[in-house]
């Protein structure tokens, strides 16, 4: 009776049976776009992808990178006492945080999943599982798509710990990842892109949710205006030609900021090049904007559209500052969303004088839950979020666009100009805010980013571009754990290799300082 | 007809027996002994004949013929050597053993108001650690045979009843499997302890076994017994938490100090005292009948119980409808005996909503229980738009009475077993059980459509439902011969087992509480599920006896298991012991030495109890309903690709044992002397793999190896016994140690270890560590830093790594939640009438994460950002700390203790009418215990060691009444 004792699971499908039909594709291909939003396989959390750490602030995607590009910054700040939660915007983390492990975890497990994906999608088994004609076509255009995914996930991983584990679809499920050094990775990325970047549906072909060449090329430009961090060799004339190659492909400013951050946001393509999908209903999770909107509240939180504030996250006065001059409180920058039923913005507010004091600090109401009908999101309990998640807007391409010609790239000045002041039109509603030539600096660039890019994961890198994150070049509050700020070992521009992921794989080494 | 008048005494002691059964044989004619031992029957003739029967003696038979007065004396069958034991497949002579086995019978079981029979053991087995969960109406207990073999593995003994090994898992509406056993028909339990008693059950005996026995029909006349009791428990420890003036003080102070006023308008006049509103006295009937003899040559035992038990947290009940019926008759001129054993329960659960006990303390007192609001009156947090204030405390009644969960679990669990005497081989047995255990469990969650906690949706309705079935078929051939020629014994068991357990799994989408409206993202995706899994076994035994003083016995069972891939499911577990009767050899004519035994043992088990079933396949997981992505207009589920060990196989435990078992004058003082080794290897294991190299960073795999040692010492004795009274005096002692020695695949010197033991509070903390060289679940915290009066000062930790600053590298390893010792102490006194008899048990060197302070005993409680007012415990009067400091070794504390289970007094009326006896007993369990630990109980039955909010264990007074007729 041998035999007896091979049993199959009910509902759980062994592979030849998950990648039977284009629909089994389709849904692979939906957790690999998916683990980007939410953490695991149940709405709001019990199946997580990765075990051992906690599923919403830890290993979906982002939250763990928002943590990571804003809490070390002068953009975010947490009451919170989760762990080592606080070493980030302390600036001094170790090698066996918890929250950083989780962000190992994350981009490496995404690439595994979608080297499994590219070798199930092979002519040979598509033929073998009798997929034919479009079918197979569409699959072997999303593997272009998983593609580009994949070099997102090493491009993130890049940003945040230099160097990192490598996979490709030549590596079976079980073989250990080698590690790739920073420029190794960097040359990776960009070959894949480029070549994905003739392959992807042209731009704003796409059905929503998918990515096309403007996602490529959006990648390309902010890896580009980076190149100086990542391989230590501008390479700005890259950055302005791929901007520019994403800005010339029919985008527009949507005409309101705030409403790129609320529940209808799907709508506004336009703008937004590639957004990871939230939905309140449907796609939950507590690392993706659900966070955003929940964090950033406290007892204001009907105004995000929430039915709770928890009370976490705010702003250091280092980025309201870039709105207001000295102790004024007004502006006519409409992107300055800091004033809430609750809380005003005023200097005394603004000060942080305790950490663990919601109260204290400036007040960030730009992720909501709200539509622009004024109808809250879909999920009648208020606690999931509807709002998408922009990875690549248009705005970050005229930026990159304009601070690669500054940085000596081939570009237009005049161009670049009139790039900076779109958005600035956009911001005050009228040409008020418009600069003029002279007042092109970097040092506006980097602020005008601040302004116009605030918590969509984008400060940490910029700091670093601009070598302020760990020197006093610039301080902002509790800036390396003292109130007046103060500068920090040069090795926190990288994150650490968690200890964990050494111990499991002797091929990792680690960062310096560490 | 004539009447036979005597006295029966006892043969030791020559004291008085009351309330010995004298019948005569054959007939239904008998009586009892009264006061003064004495009886009068009247016997149709001479040829009839006399039975004796006493508990705790051995019968005696008389043939009348011309005498007109018998006198008796019956002899003590606790001369315990005779005593016949449960083992494994069989039973065995207690002089005989070789294995670690202690049998428990029915007169030794813990006393007073038991509502599940595991808790029968608490405190009597040396080894045996019985911690029930909490005070729960039918909650089940963590029971763990020398200390933990397993890291993620099961660590619970497997549980054989009447030889069906059954499902210890649960079952949705059930708190607990085990409570559907009535413990009125268990007639003993046996606890399996080393590998040489435990290896026939091969693949699932790693942690030990216990083997229940119910009651059987026995030969004479049939007698009937109903006991009836009535319980009431009470809580007796609360949490000190801040009354309503105090919390007004601590704010009141603070914001004429800071000038902010912005709490102090947030307080209420009231002084609640939360707990007092969710705890009550619990009252409980537990009722009794059976029957038990022989009818029409077939011996029977029929028995129906009812008992019904509320919980002392308001909305908690528990009853148990129970029948069992055994009957033992024999054929073919006995040489076919049969014995079938059909148990039934029915259960009804109401479980409280355990969330109010937590509720309780974190509710503000000076707010009052009910006010004017939308949410049932209940009082609860509002925002500014008058509606509950997400996040904010529930009120603790309303958790309490706006949610009803009821559940149904129905049991059977029936066997049939042959034994077959092979006519030209009458030595020669053919055997074999047919067993069913099959359990359905059922039930509802309504949550009413006017609870704060579920008030968006209108409520909530939920039902579940379950079904577990396990088959099993033994076959077997038993070989017994005396070889009288060479003075030996042999007996041989060759066996066939094959056991198959199939879960059905329901699932039902959750409504609003009207059942009219389902809520969106809670439909299933797949209606049912059926986990299921087989084991098919091969087993042999041999025994050994050679002048009836150098006994050996040796098995080996071949176990496959559907849980692992066919390249890999069979296990092979071998099991060695010998055993010497010293006496017999060295003592023979000592007065001093009655008894004494030198027992070594030597045995491989197995381990396949994990909640997987599937784990070497590759397979895909579809995502729930709420985790889908949308491309275009359509949303996707996901599938996602599960890790996987292709290669995963049986974790094996090496058990080595050394006993020496003895008695003295005239075993008035005896016991047991136990060394024993637990090596596992091939932990069945959660560990870190390559991050990439499949699909989690943790694997669940064959890694690893850990160690756990210790002694045991019994000692039983009876300091008086005299005419009339007798005590006795019975202690047991456990040291063990546990040590985790290798958790990786290659050694790595930089591996600290795997983060476990989750707690309440922030996010994703954990408060324990899987570390080489330590203890499982070992604490990792921070060195706290304490002024010159000992107050602890916040956020100021020792720099243990001398690096300058206070980060992750400075936690170090500090204590464990395991006992390093456990102590069991009974006695009873008889005097004449009176019984009286007391029991308790205690640990020593465990500690406990008191997650209950480090979260409720901070400032920020008390002013909560969200602009509510919590309540905090009394601690926050003498630490003052403003936030929480999770990861302090402040709050782990010294948990040892011991615990008095239970005083019980019995009275023996007597006959009371007609051949009816009474007997009375009162019994208080949980009577008091005596610890340093400052959290409610020091008892906690989580590996993990966090203690947070336990269901208080009540204290419980029982009045009882025993009929015997």
């Amino acid at each position: 009776c041998s035999n007896k004792l091979d049993l199959f699971p009910q509902n759980d499908f062994t592979p030849d049976k998950a990648y039977s039909s284009v629909d089994g594709y389709n849904s692979v291909l939906a957790k690999i776009y998916g683990a980007l939003s939410v953490g695991g396989n149940t709405g709001g959390g019990g199946q997580p992808d990765i075990t051992g750490l906690d599923e919403g602030s830890q290993i979906a995607f982002i939250r763990p990178f928002f943590n990571m590009q804003e809490l070390p910054t002068d953009e975010a700040m947490v009451t919170w006492n989760d762990q080592t939660i606080k070493d980030f915007h302390n600036l001094s983390w170790t090698s066996t945080d918890p929250f950083i492990k989780g962000m190992y975890a994350r981009p490496i497990w995404n690439v595994a999943l979608i080297n499994e994906f590219i070798r199930e999608s092979t002519d040979a088994k598509l033929n073998e599982r009798g997929i034919t004609g479009a079918n197979a076509t569409n699959i072997k255009n999303a593997v272009a798509e998983v593609r580009f995914l994949r070099a997102f996930n090493y491009w993130a991983a890049m940003d945040l710990f230099g160097k990192y584990s490598f996979l490709t679809e030549a590596d079976a499920v079980g073989v250990t990842p080698v590690e790739k050094s920073s420029s190794e990775l960097f040359a990776y990325i960009e070959k894949e892109l480029k070549e994905v970047e003739n392959i992807l549906p042209a731009a704003k072909t796409a059905i929503y949710g998918r990515v096309d060449k403007s996602a490529a090329q959006a990648l390309l430009a902010r890896m580009y205006l980076n190149a100086k961090t990542y391989i230590g060799t501008e390479k700005n004339t890259e950055a302005a030609t791929y901007a520019k190659k994403v800005i010339d492909a029919g985008y527009a400013l949507t005409p309101k900021y705030h409403e790129l951050f609320q529940a209808d946001n799907h709508t506004k393509t336009g703008e937004i090049i590639w957004a990871i999908n939230c939905d309140g209903l449907k796609t939950q999770g507590y690392g993706n904007t659900t966070f955003l909107a929940h964090a950033a509240a406290g007892d204001d939180y009907p105004d995000f559209g929430v039915n709770s504030g928890w009370a976490g996250y705010r702003a250091t006065k280092g980025l309201s500052s870039k709105f207001f001059s000295g102790n004024t409180t007004t502006t006519n920058d409409k992107r300055a969303l800091f004033t809430t039923s609750k809380f005003r913005i005023d200097p005394v507010e603004n000060e942080i004088d305790d950490v663990s004091n919601f109260a204290n600090g400036v007040h960030v109401k730009k992720w909501t839950n709200n539509y622009t009908s004024g109808a809250k999101g879909t999920d009648i309990t208020g606690n999931f979020v509807d709002t998408d998640f922009p990875i690549f807007r248009l705005s970050e391409m005229y930026l990159i666009y304009t601070e690669a010609v500054l940085r000596g790239g081939t570009g237009d000045r005049n161009l670049a100009l009139s790039y900076i002041n779109k958005i600035r039109e956009r911001a005050y509603g009228s040409t008020s805010g418009n600069i003029s030539a002279n007042d092109l600096t970097l040092q506006f660039i980097l602020d005008e980013r601040a302004r116009e890019l605030y918590w969509e994961g984008h400060r940490r890198t910029d700091l670093i571009r601009f070598d302020q994150l760990t020197t006093s070049t610039y301080l902002w509050p509790w800036k390396g754990g003292v109130s007046a700020g103060r500068a920090v070992d040069t090795k926190y521009k990288l994150f650490p290799i968690p200890a964990e992921a050494r111990t499991v794989n002797t091929n990792l080494t680690q960062n310096p300082g560490y | 007809q004539r009447t036979i008048t005597g006295k029966v005494t006892d043969a030791t002691d020559k004291s008085e027996l009351i309330g010995v059964t004298v019948s005569v044989k054959g007939t239904t004619v008998g009586t009892q002994t009264d006061v003064s031992g004495n009886y009068s029957i009247a016997v149709p003739n001479n040829q009839a004949i006399l039975v004796f029967s006493f508990i705790g003696k051995t019968s005696k038979e008389v043939v009348v013929g011309t005498q007109t007065a018998i006198n008796v004396a019956l002899v003590d069958d606790s001369k315990i050597l005779d005593e016949v034991v449960v083992v494994a497949y069989g039973t065995s002579k207690k002089a005989d053993l070789t294995g670690s086995i202690i049998a428990v019978n029915a007169k030794d079981f813990q006393k007073g108001n038991i509502q599940s029979s595991e808790q029968l053991l608490q405190g009597k087995v040396a080894g045996l650690q019985v911690t029930s969960g909490g005070g729960s109406a039918g909650g089940g207990s963590t029971i763990r045979i020398r200390g933990t073999a397993s890291l993620n593995a099961s660590n619970d003994p497997l549980i054989v009843i009447d030889g069906i090994p059954v499902e210890g898992n649960g079952i949705a509406g059930s708190a607990n499997l085990l409570n559907t056993i009535n413990p009125n028909d268990i007639e003993s339990m046996s606890v399996l302890k080393d590998a040489s008693a435990a290896a026939l059950y091969g693949s699932r005996a790693s942690n030990g076994v216990i083997i229940i026995t119910t009651k059987k029909g026995s030969s004479g006349k049939p007698t009937f017994n109903f006991n009836t009791a009535v319980s009431a428990g009470q809580v007796f420890t609360k949490v000190d938490v801040l009354t309503g003036d105090q919390v007004r003080e601590i704010i009141n102070a603070r914001a004429a100090q800071t000038g902010d006023n912005t709490y102090k308008n947030l307080l209420g006049t009231e002084n609640t005292d939360w707990q007092d509103q969710i705890f009550r006295t619990a009252i409980g009937t537990d009722n009794n009948l059976s029957a038990g003899g022989t009818y029409k040559k077939v011996p029977f035992r029929v028995s129906l119980g009812y008992s019904n038990q509320n919980g002392i947290l308001k909305t908690n009940n528990f009853n148990r409808t129970s029948g069992a019926i055994n009957l033992s008759p024999k054929f073919l001129d006995n040489a076919l005996a049969v014995n079938v054993n059909l148990k039934l329960a029915n259960t009804n659960n109401r479980f409280a909503d355990e969330g109010a006990i937590g509720s309780a303390l974190r509710m503000d007192p000076t707010k009052p229980v009910m006010t004017d609001n939308p949410y049932g009156g209940y009082y609860q947090w509002l925002d500014g738009q008058g509606k509950y204030k997400q996040l904010s405390g529930f009120n603790p009644l309303g958790l309490l009475e706006q949610r009803d969960n009821t559940s149904t679990v129905n049991r059977l669990i029936g066997n049939i077993e042959l034994d077959y005497k092979l006519p030209f081989l009458p030595d020669l047995h053919l055997r074999t059980n047919l067993g069913l255990d099959n359990t359905k469990g059922s039930g509802t969650d309504l949550i009413n459509a006017l609870s704060a906690t579920n008030y968006l949706t209108s409520g909530r309705l939920t039902d579940y439902k379950q079904s577990k079935s396990n088959k099993l078929w033994d076959v077997s051939l038993f070989y017994e011969k005396d070889l009288v020629g060479i003075k030996s014994k042999i007996d041989v068991l060759a066996l066939h087992s094959y056991q198959d357990f199939v879960t059905n799994v329901y699932n039902f989408p959750a409504y609003s509480a009207d059942g009219k409206t389902i809520i969106p993202g809670t439909e299933p995706i797949f209606a049912t599920d059926k986990p299921q899994y087989r084991l098919d076994s091969y087993l042999g035994r041999i025994n050994y006896s050679f002048m009836g003083k150098y006994l050996a016995t040796a098995s080996i069972r071949r176990d496959a298991s559907s849980k692992f891939s066919p390249a890999t499911r069979v296990g092979y577990f071998p099991a060695v012991a010998l055993a010497w009767k010293v006496r017999d050899d060295i003592f023979k004519n000592s007065k001093i030495v009655s008894d004494m035994k030198l027992r070594v043992g030597y045995g491989v088990t197995g381990q396949q109890d994990f909640g997987q079933f599937y784990p070497y396949l590759a397979r895909y997981a579809q995502s729930t309903a709420t985790a889908q992505y949308q491309f275009g207009d359509k949303f996707y589920t996901f599938y996602r690709p599960a890790a996987y060990d292709a290669n995963i196989s049986w974790e094996t435990t090496t058990t080595k044992n050394l006993a020496l078992d003895f008695g003295f004058a005239n075993n008035r003082i005896n016991g047991t002397v136990e060394l024993f080794q637990k090596d596992t290897k091939d932990l069945l294991a959660t560990v870190p793999v390559a991050y990439g190299s499949t699909f989690d960073i943790n694997l669940f795999t064959n890694v690893g190896s850990l160690t756990n040692k210790g002694v045991e010492v019994v000692l039983n004795t009876t300091p008086i016994k005299k005419d009339k009274l007798r005590w006795d005096l019975g202690f047991n002692f456990t040291r063990n140690n546990t040590e985790i020695t290798a958790l990786r695949k290659q050694e790595d010197p930089n591996f600290t270890g795997i983060p476990v033991s989750g707690i309440s509070g922030g996010t994703g903390n954990s408060i324990g560590l899987h570390a080489i060289g330590q203890w499982p679940y070992t604490y990792y915290v921070f060195q706290q830093v304490y002024d010159e009066n000992g107050t602890p000062l916040e956020g100021v930790y020792v720099d243990r790594n001398k690096d300058g600053q206070i980060n992750d590298s400075d936690r170090y390893l500090f204590q464990k939640p395991a006992p390093s010792m456990l102590f069991g102490v009974s006695t009873s006194v008889n005097y004449n009438k009176f019984t009286f008899s007391a029991s308790g048990h205690a640990m020593v060197g465990n500690y406990l994460y008191n997650n209950l302070q480090s979260e409720r005993s901070v400032l920020r409680n008390l002013i909560d950002p969200l602009l509510v007012i919590n309540n905090a415990t009394t601690l926050l009067t003498k630490t003052n700390f403003f936030n929480n400091r999770y990861l302090s070794d402040y709050y782990i504390e010294n948990a040892s203790f011991f615990r008095l289970d239970n005083i019980n007094v019995g009275y023996y009326v007597g006959k009371v009418f007609g051949n009816t006896t009474l007997s009375l007993n009162a019994s208080v369990n949980n009577v008091f215990f005596v610890t340093k630990y400052s959290g409610l109980d020091p008892e906690n039955s989580s590996a993990t060691g966090v203690d947070n909010t336990i269901y208080p264990r009540p204290r419980v007074y029982t009045f009882g009444l025993n009929f015997d007729f």
